[in-house]
């Protein structure tokens, strides 16, 4: 798993990268009751608001960890937002991207790094 | 935080895993680990304890009579103050000349004095407010020394029954001052969530042991002020300097209820409030706008600010927003023009630049169940 500072977790999944966000986030950011997902097949650029989460007490954006095309949603969050409490770095995982070039993800936070990041 | 007030039980929040954020110039505990949906739920199907002592506690001690005392207190809201009867406690708003609201408050009859207990963020006003007016007819006297607590839910009055057992016998918006270990407790069967629960006024001496107490009992869990907020807005309760303000008017508001007919036109003490000319017009011929219940139809909560679209009109905008865990949907207020108000219209609410249906709903949300 490699991770990134806005608390993101992407996983390489054959050719693709599958991304969430991580227990810290969903702790952070409460219950979860609203997920807005992109359309499939969205081309975005590293730091675009991709995804809206809004807990009980507020709204955030999850921003595209990379450059890439999003290829598949997770539909399952929009029905059941409660799982990126649940089960975040799992079944709550948020969309797919397919990257032209994966070795852009040895400039992202090990698991190590991002611990130490989160104190 | 540095410049932030703290609660005298600061350090038992801190121990219970409350987050504390800046409220109302106080360090507050937002929410406890168990979070905001579960502290909420928890509230509604057994007891929660919540410390509310960042509010304003006063006495108005009369300097002759109760009955100077209540005229005076009359004189600043649109409310039956002489009219409330010893031992119960009454919802009150503070208006200005325009008919705004400066503040609502609970205000109790105790016999020889008036217990009120106004918001946080208003108290230094609403303090000054009452000397500058009251100082010939009373003694304006802030309790700075005790803590304040409620206790909500249907558990409440078992919870606090083996404290107190005096609370059994009260009914809804019934005070009582009652003994726990040689000491005062001072008590109102009300709160702010729409469940039957109590206000509970301890000394600073007692707080943390009385508190300790209660949380100890069964079913009683620490619920902090993001659960507190949700339980308000499904009860259709208004927030100060959200849902009502100096430029909402009570009738506005849809506050008649706190209105008593003797301070209308026609009753033995009409007017002679702040803003009566505008509050008595609004009351006979009908306000321009009204607060109403707004439920989104989708799941995207509607928050505060969200702009109201009825067609390519502008139809208000919303003042509390949020996802309502015992509705299990996302349940707002706003203020919407008048013609607009039936429950059942559909008007839009934009979202992120998206216009999103959303409905106008009766209040409250939940079925209230005060102990009337």
């Amino acid at each position: 798993m490699k991770y990134t500072k806005e608390h993101e977790w992407l996983r390489v999944e054959g050719d693709l990268v599958v991304v969430g966000i991580t227990e810290h986030a969903a702790t952070q950011l409460g219950d979860v009751v609203f997920v807005e997902l992109p359309e499939p097949e969205t081309v975005v650029a590293e730091g675009d608001e991709v995804v809206v989460i809004e807990s009980v007490k507020a709204a955030s954006d999850i921003l595209a960890p990379v450059d890439g095309e999003i290829v598949a949603v997770n539909q399952k969050l929009v029905d059941q937002p409660g799982l990126v409490n649940e089960d975040p770095t799992g079944a709550a995982w948020f969309f797919k991207m397919k990257l032209d070039d994966l070795s852009v993800l040895d400039d992202l936070m090990d698991e190590d790094e991002y611990n130490d990041l989160i104190g | 935080m540095s410049d932030l007030l703290r609660l005298g039980l600061h350090d038992l929040h801190v121990h219970l895993g409350g987050k504390m954020v800046p409220f109302a110039g106080y360090e507050m505990p937002v929410q406890y680990p168990a979070g905001v949906m579960k502290e909420h739920l928890h509230t509604r199907s057994a007891a929660g304890f919540f410390d509310v002592s960042h509010m304003g506690q006063v006495i108005l001690r009369p300097k002759t009579d109760m009955a100077r005392l209540c005229a005076g207190f009359e004189a600043l809201m649109p409310v039956d103050v002489a009219g409330l009867a010893q031992g119960r406690q009454r919802y009150g708003l503070f208006t200005n000349d325009e008919g705004g609201i400066l503040d609502d408050l609970m205000f109790a009859n105790r016999g020889d004095h008036l217990f009120v207990v106004v918001n946080a963020a208003c108290k230094a006003a609403d303090i000054a407010h009452m000397q500058a007016h009251l100082s010939a007819v009373a003694d304006v006297i802030p309790v700075t020394d005790r803590a304040l607590f409620a206790l909500q839910g249907p558990g409440a009055e078992a919870a606090l029954g083996a404290l107190l057992p005096g609370v059994a016998a009260m009914r809804f918006m019934d005070v009582a001052i009652l003994p726990w270990q040689g000491a005062e407790v001072w008590v109102s069967r009300s709160g702010y969530t729409g469940e039957d629960g109590f206000e509970l006024s301890v000394a600073d001496g007692q707080a943390l042991a009385f508190a300790q107490t209660l949380l100890a009992q069964d079913g009683v869990m620490p619920i902090g002020l993001g659960a507190r907020d949700s339980l308000r807005l499904e009860a259709g309760l208004c927030l100060y300097g959200h849902d009502i303000d100096t430029t909402t008017t009570p009738v506005e508001a849809g506050l008649t209820w706190a209105i008593q007919k003797v301070r209308r036109t026609g009753g033995a003490r009409e007017g002679g409030f702040p803003g009566a000319a505008r509050i008595l017009r609004e009351l006979a011929e009908g306000p321009s706008r009204l607060r109403v219940g707004l439920r989104p139809e989708g799941r995207a909560p509607m928050r505060e600010g969200t702009a109201l679209f009825a067609g390519e009109d502008a139809a208000g905008t919303v003042t509390s927003g949020g996802f309502g865990p015992s509705v299990e949907a996302p349940v707002a207020m706003g203020y919407v023009p008048t013609t607009l108000s039936t429950p059942g219209t559909r008007l839009e609410g934009e979202v992120r630049g998206k216009r999103l249906p959303v409905t106008v709903a009766a209040l409250p949300f939940v079925t209230t169940t005060y102990k009337r």
